[in-house]
């Protein structure tokens, strides 16, 4: 058996008195569909920060395929193939998309420190940009400015700047937050799609968009791990029921 | 030997409580709103200004003291209403443009009607001698000045810890969306926060004229010195800015005293190697 | 225009030539023939166009505010100076070694510089600017303190071009360099890196999450800016062979940010058209009290900051009709 893409043993995080990671641990397999799930302020996205270095856990061990990661700065865990998304728009409003993805791809190829030779010579980054752009279907709009883009489309280009990454390891933070669920499901048809090489875990309320679209499921309440499974063995829980289903669904 | 130090100590604490009344009041907006205002110092000018006119009309020292804070803080307000609060939501660029040029004007102004010569002031003169104990001098005017500054300093906290309105400045410089969602109206509170403390600043500048006289220069001199004690201190904390205004005052005067080939030299030195040390001051958060 | 297809079409045109461009160079040496009483102008103009500029790098392009930038110019102008009064009077190595060592002060400090941001920033620049100040104001015995340096003496340009009394070598020199500077600016914003530094303007918390050391890259923006800031403080000194202490002064560094504001940041040229209006005003009215004039450059601010926040040329590019980018 392969080495889990990416694994996480009892990262503990607070801040001060507040307990948000108690003895964490999670296993992704390659190529894995997993979702995320559980109550607003149950730790998802301080989970997602900590994996990815936005945080420092107080101990605990994080794994990206066979490398420990734990001591490594953000930018390096990207580099060796592990992004992200952000549950708030944290974009570069005067870039146009195609730029800002162009960058990315520049950053990835090591050239993005290169100041004596004119962006437009790098056209394969160019043409690689442009592609992951037309792919989520927003080439049409990529020479605009980023902050005259429509809301949906800006949660688009989110995911397209974590592509140009070419992550193994991709961490969604509510990748529909805030869109019409009708365009929701369209973009998790866009995540759907994505090559299988890519390890996948995402955060999202809407149970049906969860059990339709994940292998699996981690349920996370109060900082702590409550149940993983299967997306029926999740919707059967007891306990999963009682402290989510059962309440409103963005309670 | 003894007596120099002790002296010194002595001069350089009353200097940093000066410093004290002229910063407090930036550190809490600052901390409140991360608002750069560096036209602070011309409210401190603006007192000045108004307890050396009323001296010229006759007024006693005292008398004019109170009017400093008053026409301070409402001119503060003032510009706060109609100019500052444009830029809250702005670049730091624009805070320093908006506010270094409000400076640049004052200076302009302050030379337009009183000259660009040093004002004098005419004290009582029970303020200008000394108290001698243990064969070392006291001036009397620096004892007022250090009463002054501790009554304020003790009336601030008092007031920050036990009243209501306390509370809510403290709420809103510890997080301002939160006060605003406990139904703080930050926006008042701000301004009246802004208020009294361009008004302390004015009762600073009134106070300072007999220590480091007055010309239109005193906004940008006291600008720097000012800005040093609320980076040092941290932004919103008045433990802070008291420590850091004293840490300042003693140092400028021990260095003036002991190595004055140096000048400043070691007052910016330390600046830069705290602010290294710990980049939101000694008791800023984060 | 959204009917662009084609993505290489689209940033091929962001970084053309454009006409005015040719025309603006053109007409920086009109003065040759124009007015060539007012050569010495034209050159300090030029010069402080070239520390504009620089600072344009770190402040408008990759949004970092310091109020420290002198500390680079004055040093450049002082080592320049310093060399020159040493004996070695050849003006290009001169201005290139003032240029290395302000580069290598800009690396160091750097290292402080980008760790820091908002008013922890703004006091560690100025803490940086107010510091060299001190020191060459204590060193009178190497800078000549505060009656400046003196018995700067420079050998003709290249071996035959003589710093005349009317200012041609000295403007015909200081252009040259402004021209060299700009192109080396525009290639640089223009290239990956530029990119990069527009991105952490935008949003530094998004850096790292695309792989960006942003730390590293500001690091280096802050040598180069540094460095050009270095070489038009050498040009100053050679041109007018003399060096204050106002070149290392507060005063310096904010006065070239309202110079640059006034101009528009963040678009190459507006630190060279903010240089243009700031020094010309200044000549024209140089028979006022600085106090009021210190009250026109305030009221300019405020009135920059409400109404013009993209500066001079930034309102001229609303004004004009826009340039089709399809083409
Ligand atoms: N930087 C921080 N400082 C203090 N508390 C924080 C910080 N970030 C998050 N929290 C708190 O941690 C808890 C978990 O937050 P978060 O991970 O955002 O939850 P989720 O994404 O599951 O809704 C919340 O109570 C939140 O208020
Ligand atoms: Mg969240």
């Amino acid at each position: 058996m392969t080495a889990p893409a990416l694994r996480t043993t009892g990262l503990h995080k607070s801040f001060g008195s507040l307990v948000v990671a108690q003895d964490v641990a999670i296993s992704l397999p390659q190529g894995a569909r997993y979702a995320l799930i559980g109550p607003n302020g149950a730790g998802k996205t301080t989970l997602i920060n900590l994996i990815t270095g936005a945080l420092r856990p107080d101990s605990g061990e994080i794994l990206l395929g066979e490398e420990a990661i734990t001591a490594l700065e953000p930018d390096s865990r990207v580099k060796r193939g592990l992004a992200r998304t952000f549950q708030i728009n944290t974009l570069f409003p005067d870039l146009s998309p195609l730029e800002a993805v162009t960058l990315a791809v520049c950053e990835r190829l090591g050239v993005a420190n290169v100041w004596w030779r004119r962006l437009v010579g790098f056209r394969d980054a160019v043409d690689e940009a442009y592609d992951i752009l037309a792919s989520l279907n927003i080439g049409a709009v990529c020479y605009r400015a980023t902050r005259e883009l429509a809301y949906g489309q800006q949660r688009l280009l989110e995911i397209a700047l974590a592509l140009a990454t070419k992550p193994k390891v991709l961490l969604l933070d509510e990748p529909a937050a805030g869109v019409p669920r009708q365009q929701g499901g369209e973009l998790f048809e866009a995540i759907a799609n994505l090559s299988s090489d890519i390890t996948v875990l995402f955060i999202e309320h809407d149970m049906e968009v969860v059990f339709r679209f994940a292998s699996r499921v981690i349920v996370m309440v109060g900082g702590r791990l409550l149940v993983e499974g299967t997306s029926s063995e999740i919707a059967a829980d007891q306990r999963v029921r009682e402290v989510y289903l059962g309440r409103s669904r963005h309670g | 030997m003894i007596a120099p130090a002790v002296g010194v100590l002595f001069d350089g604490f009353a200097y940093g409580m000066l410093l004290f009344l002229l910063s407090v009041g930036l550190s809490v907006t600052l901390g409140m709103m991360n608002f750069v205002n560096l036209a602070h110092g011309s409210f401190a000018m603006v007192g000045a200004y108004v307890a050396v006119s009323l001296m010229g009309l006759g007024w006693p020292f005292f008398a004019t003291l109170p009017c400093a804070f008053l026409v301070a803080g409402v001119i503060s307000v003032g510009f706060e209403r109609t100019l500052f609060r444009r830029v809250y939501r702005a670049s730091d660029l624009q805070q320093v443009l908006l506010t270094i040029g409000l400076a640049f004007i004052s200076v302009a102004a302050a030379a337009w009607f009183y000259g660009t010569m040093q004002q004098p002031v005419r004290l009582p003169v029970y303020l200008r001698t000394y108290a001698t104990f243990m064969g070392i001098n006291f001036s009397i005017y620096r004892l007022f000045l250090i009463a002054v500054a501790l009554a304020v300093t003790g009336l601030l906290v008092g007031a920050l810890d036990y009243t209501r309105f306390g509370a809510q400045v403290r709420a809103a410089v510890d997080n301002q969306r939160m006060a605003q969602g406990l139904g703080v109206d930050v926006d008042t509170v701000f301004a009246i926060t802004f208020a009294l403390g361009s008004g302390l600043a004015g009762l600073g500048g009134a106070l300072a004229i007999e220590i480091v006289g007055l010309d239109p220069n005193f906004t940008f001199t006291y600008l720097i010195y000012v800005l040093i004690v609320v980076a040092v201190g941290g932004l919103g904390s008045i433990r802070g800015s008291l420590l850091a205004a004293i840490l300042l005052g003693v140092s400028d005067a021990a260095g003036k005293y002991y190595v004055p080939t140096l000048g400043a030299f070691l007052i910016y030195l330390v600046m830069v190697s705290l602010l290294l040390w710990r980049p939101s001051g000694l008791f800023g958060r984060r | 225009m959204a009917g662009v297809a084609d993505p290489h079409q689209y940033l091929a045109a962001k970084q053309r030539w454009a006409p005015i461009e040719v025309a603006f160079w053109l007409a920086m040496l009109l003065p040759f023939v124009l007015v060539p009483t007012y050569l010495p102008l034209a050159s300090q103009i030029a010069i402080t166009a070239i520390f504009a500029v620089s600072l344009d790098l770190i402040l408008g392009y990759a949004g970092l505010v310091s109020l420290g930038h002198a500390a680079y110019f004055g040093l450049g102008a002082y080592t320049a100076g310093l060399i020159a009064k040493a004996g070695w009077g050849e003006p290009f190595s001169g201005l290139l070694i003032g240029g290395a060592a302000a580069g290598l002060f800009g690396h160091l400090t750097g290292y402080i510089v980008v760790r820091v941001r908002h008013l922890a920033l703004i006091m560690i620049t100025l803490g940086i600017g107010l510091l060299l100040y001190e020191v060459a104001n204590r060193a009178s015995w190497l800078t000549g303190g505060n009656d400046g340096l003196q018995g700067v003496a420079m050998w003709p340009l290249f071996g035959s071009f003589d710093f005349d009394l009317y200012g041609y070598t000295a403007y015909a020199y200081s252009l040259a360099v402004l021209f060299a500077v700009v192109l080396a600016a525009r290639r640089l914003v223009h290239s990956p890196f530029g990119l990069s530094l527009r991105a952490i303007r935008e949003n530094e918390r998004r850096m790292p999450a695309i792989g960006a050391p942003s730390r590293a890259r500001l690091r280096t923006i802050y040598t180069i800016a540094a460095t050009i800031a270095g070489i038009g403080g050498a040009l100053l000194a050679q041109t007018t062979q003399f060096v204050s202490l106002g070149a290392l002064s507060f005063e310096r560094s904010a006065e070239l940010i309202v110079i640059l504001v006034i101009g528009g940041t963040g678009r190459l040229y507006g630190g060279v058209v903010g240089a243009i209006v700031y020094m010309v005003a200044r000549d024209r009215l140089s028979g006022m009290n600085p106090q009021y004039w210190y009250f026109w450059i305030g009221l300019m601010l405020i009135g920059v900051v409400l109404f013009l926040p993209n500066g001079i040329l930034g309102g001229l590019a609303t004004l004009l009709p826009r340039r089709s980018r399809a083409s």
